[in-house]
Order: C-alpha cells, then sequence, then structure tokens
C-alpha cells in the first residue's frame, strides 16, 4: 500500500504562534499568515495592499532561538517551518503598550476633540493591549498644521510617521505627494511641492493616501465628527475583533 | 466582559475616605463622578469626602485620606503646591481624566513659549488698556502644562474626558472591597476611553 500522502493532502509547512500551529505558503510574511488564520496581531504601519516597512515595531513578537528569546517584528518577518513565537504572552504585551505610549508622548495626541477618535487604530490597539496611561515624560513637540489645501488638512501633530500615506499616494494615487524627511526627532512628513504646503501639491479628498492613515493626521476637511460617540468603530468592539482593513 | 460590582462592601467600617480636586480641568471629571447617582445614595453610609466641591475644605484631613481624585493637569505654581500636598495625605492617587493623565486641552499651549502667549493675551495691539496681570492672588503659570504623573507619583489613571461614571463607581467599589482595581481588564470598553 502506498502510505505517501497525496501531494494535496501533504502537511502545509507552518510555524508556532501562541502555540496554536500556523499554516503559510513560501513567501508569506508571519503577520500575513497570522492574518489568514484569523489571529489577531496588533500593527499600525502595516497594511496588506503594500510591502511592509517595518516603522512602528507594535506587531513585535518573541521568536525563540537557539541563543535565546529574540524580538521580532512579524510584518517582516517571512514564515519559515518550524517558527516558535511569543504574540498574546503578558511579557510581549507589555513591552508593547510600552511602544504604543511612545507613539503618545512622542506626538500630540488630543483624542477628547480628535476627529478621528473612536475610529482611530492607534487608540485602538493602546485599547487592546490594556493602557491606561501615557507612562512616560511627554515631549510636547512643536508640530505645524497645514490647512492650505481647500479640502484636505495635515495635522503632524497626530503622524506616527507608518509612512502608509507615502506608500499610498506613490502606488495606488499615483502622485507621491508625501515623503518621510528629517532625523530622530526631527523627522516629519513632507508635502512634494515647491512651497511644501498641501494646497500647491497634487492631493485630493478622494485619495487613498487620505483613507488609509491610521491616525486622524490626514483627513477630508468638512467632514468631522459624522459619527456620533457610540457608533464609531472601536466604541464598543476591540480591534481584534474588528480588523481594520490592514 | 461585564464589570462585576460586589453587592456588599468586605469592611463596612471605618468609612473610606474620599477628597477630591480640580487643578487645570473643568470640573467635568466631577460631574462625572457625580453622575453614579442612585449609586451615591448607596454608599453615603460607606464614604465620607473630605476636600471636595462638596465640603469647600481647602486643606487635607490630618488623618490621611484613601483615595485622592485629581481632575486637570498642572497649569501654575498653586497646581504643584496643591498636588504635592494632596499626595502626601493620599493612601490611593487617582489620575482621573485627560487632563490629569497628559495634560488635555490646556496641554495645546504647550507647543508655544509663554511669553509670546501672555503678549497675545495682554499686551497684543487693539486692546484697552494693555497690562500684564499682577495680582499676588494669581499663581505664575508654568512653562508647560504638565501630567499629574509628572509631578509626583500616581496610582491609578482613570481615562477618558470625562471618565465615564461606571470608571469610578468601579474604582469607588473596589476599593470599598479593598480591592486594587484594574481599570485595563475590568472595565467594559466603552468605559475606559481616550476621549
Ligand atoms: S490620532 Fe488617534 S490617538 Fe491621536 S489624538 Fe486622534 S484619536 Fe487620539
Ligand atoms: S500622515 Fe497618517 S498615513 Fe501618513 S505617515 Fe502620518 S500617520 Fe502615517
Ligand atoms: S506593523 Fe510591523 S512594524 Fe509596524
Amino acid at each position: 500500500m502506498n502510505t505517501q500522502p497525496h501531494p494535496a493532502e501533504a502537511a502545509a509547512a507552518t510555524f508556532v504562534l501562541d502555540g496554536r500551529s500556523i499554516p503559510f505558503t513560501p513567501g508569506q510574511t508571519v503577520m500575513q499568515a497570522a492574518t489568514a488564520a484569523g489571529v489577531y496581531v496588533p500593527h499600525l504601519c502595516h497594511h496588506a495592499e503594500f510591502e511592509p516597512v517595518g516603522n512602528c515595531k507594535v506587531c513585535s513578537m518573541q521568536l525563540d532561538t537557539s541563543a535565546g528569546p529574540r524580538m521580532v517584528t512579524a510584518c517582516t518577518l517571512p514564515a519559515r517551518e518550524g517558527l516558535v513565537l511569543h504574540s498574546e504572552t503578558p511579557a510581549v504585551q507589555h513591552d508593547r503598550q510600552r511602544l504604543v505610549q511612545m507613539l503618545f508622548v512622542e506626538g500630540n495626541h488630543h483624542c477628547p476633540f480628535c476627529e478621528k477618535s473612536g475610529a482611530c487604530h492607534l487608540q485602538a490597539v493602546a485599547y487592546h493591549v490594556g493602557m491606561v496611561d501615557t507612562h512616560f515624560v511627554h515631549a510636547y513637540p512643536p508640530q505645524s498644521v497645514d490647512a492650505s489645501h481647500p479640502d484636505v488638512w495635515l495635522d503632524r501633530n497626530r503622524c506616527i510617521l507608518c509612512e502608509l500615506c507615502v506608500r499610498a499616494s506613490r502606488e495606488i494615487d499615483g502622485k507621491n505627494v508625501f515623503a518621510v524627511g528629517g532625523r530622530g526627532a526631527h523627522t516629519t512628513l513632507l508635502v512634494n511641492s515647491a512651497s511644501g504646503l498641501l494646497k500647491d501639491s497634487a492631493v485630493a479628498a478622494t485619495d487613498r493616501a487620505l483613507s488609509i492613515c491610521p491616525v486622524g493626521a490626514l483627513m477630508p476637511k468638512r467632514q468631522g465628527f459624522a459619527m456620533p460617540i457610540g457608533a464609531r468603530p472601536y466604541d464598543h468592539a476591540d480591534i481584534a475583533e474588528r480588523p481594520a482593513d490592514t | 466582559m461585564s464589570l462585576m460590582f460586589p453587592t456588599a462592601p468586605a469592611s463596612p467600617s471605618p468609612r473610606l475616605r474620599i477628597a477630591t480636586c480640580s487643578l487645570a480641568g473643568c470640573f467635568g471629571c466631577h460631574m462625572s463622578l457625580l453622575d453614579i447617582d442612585e449609586t451615591l445614595a448607596d454608599l453615603v453610609d460607606l464614604i465620607t469626602f473630605d476636600r471636595s466641591p462638596f465640603t469647600d475644605v481647602k486643606a487635607l484631613s490630618e488623618d490621611g485620606i484613601d483615595i485622592g481624585l485629581i481632575e486637570g493637569g498642572l497649569c501654575n505654581e498653586e497646581n504643584v503646591e496643591v498636588l504635592r500636598a494632596f499626595r502626601a495625605r493620599c493612601r490611593v492617587l487617582v489620575a482621573v481624566g485627560a487632563c490629569a493623565m497628559y495634560g488635555g486641552v490646556p496641554a495645546l499651549r504647550n507647543g508655544i513659549p509663554v511669553a509670546e502667549l501672555m503678549q497675545t493675551a495682554y499686551l497684543a495691539d487693539g486692546l484697552h488698556d494693555p497690562q500684564l496681570p499682577r495680582d499676588p492672588e494669581l499663581p505664575p503659570l508654568l512653562d508647560k502644562v504638565l501630567p499629574v504623573h509628572e509631578v509626583v507619583p500616581v496610582d491609578l489613571t482613570l481615562p477618558g474626558c470625562p471618565p465615564p461614571a461606571d470608571a469610578f463607581r468601579a474604582l469607588v467599589l473596589a476599593e470599598i472591597a479593598r480591592r486594587t482595581p484594574d481599570i485595563a481588564t475590568e472595565l467594559p470598553l466603552h468605559a475606559r476611553r481616550f476621549d
């Protein structure tokens, strides 16, 4: 009798995430395979439509190696047979919470009057990781707001430099309106126009670059607070139960 | 996850001493505390208010306070003095609301130098009799509006602007039961929020 499994029944390649066996196809990242298996991995700069860049580190998880545990970003790590990863452990969740807290203190996030509140991925991930305070000393960096465009505005106080708008403008809108420039604490979102202002750029309110912004940094004008408190995506659902389109 | 409230406190006496104060805030958090409505009636025999707007006492009781609720961040030197005195007497200090947590709306001024703010507010062209206020009753402004945790250690935080009444209720009932509430896991999502 032939004991070889039929190729279609051959065990798929798998890795282990939080004790669960996750199948993957070659070329997939850990994030892609986990998402396909219905496992939520907190993330901010990752989006299914774009090449991963590994900017935010929120998807960091622990990888067991022969040299001991190591932190890796799930969005950039190629899936490999036999990887053993830990994501929802108290230690990893605690580190993630610290990362999210840093994002809050390194920007100026005034959720009480932010139009994105309740629909914001940063806020929702903060709830998911159990953040109830900001822990660190606030940097209160002076940031500029660009309200020059008739239909679009950019509030750099809320930008987390995920580069999703950069990728969306380049690859989907075909406009290349945004870039990230500067170093360290002076890193900022740049607008590609001679004046550096939105009004002189090719941006439009319907651009994917706007709708993809996970926070309230790039927003269409005159649509604020359209959804009342209680009816917004993350008012009652954890982001793990209602992952964004990312 | 549903929130379980203890039906009877573990230790009915002595009464839990609660103090509250508002620094650079709008008193919205105090209003939210009052929104616990009938729960407050149930608590009447279990708690006692020390310094709070209910009592208008300025100095905290020497006996010490079980829960100190701080609303608002710190925008002037008097806020710092009040907060330090408050911390010294409180067993559990709670930063309540967005202003106490990170400065809130008052912290919007943090990107602007104070001299520029004073100039615009009091000395700008076109003002009638422009002058800087110099009354000794007026405490000098701090450079930046600060959250509570940057000046004194904080034990617990109730996020929200204001935190919902459910959050206050959970906190007080847990303290009556001599249990530290875990705001991040105990409260339903709609009761722990940053807005
Ligand atoms: S962008 Fe998100 S986290 Fe930042 S202020 Fe707005 S709602 Fe809050
Ligand atoms: S504007 Fe939005 S999408 Fe663009 S980098 Fe900032 S946070 Fe990301
Ligand atoms: S989602 Fe992986 S680093 Fe941002």
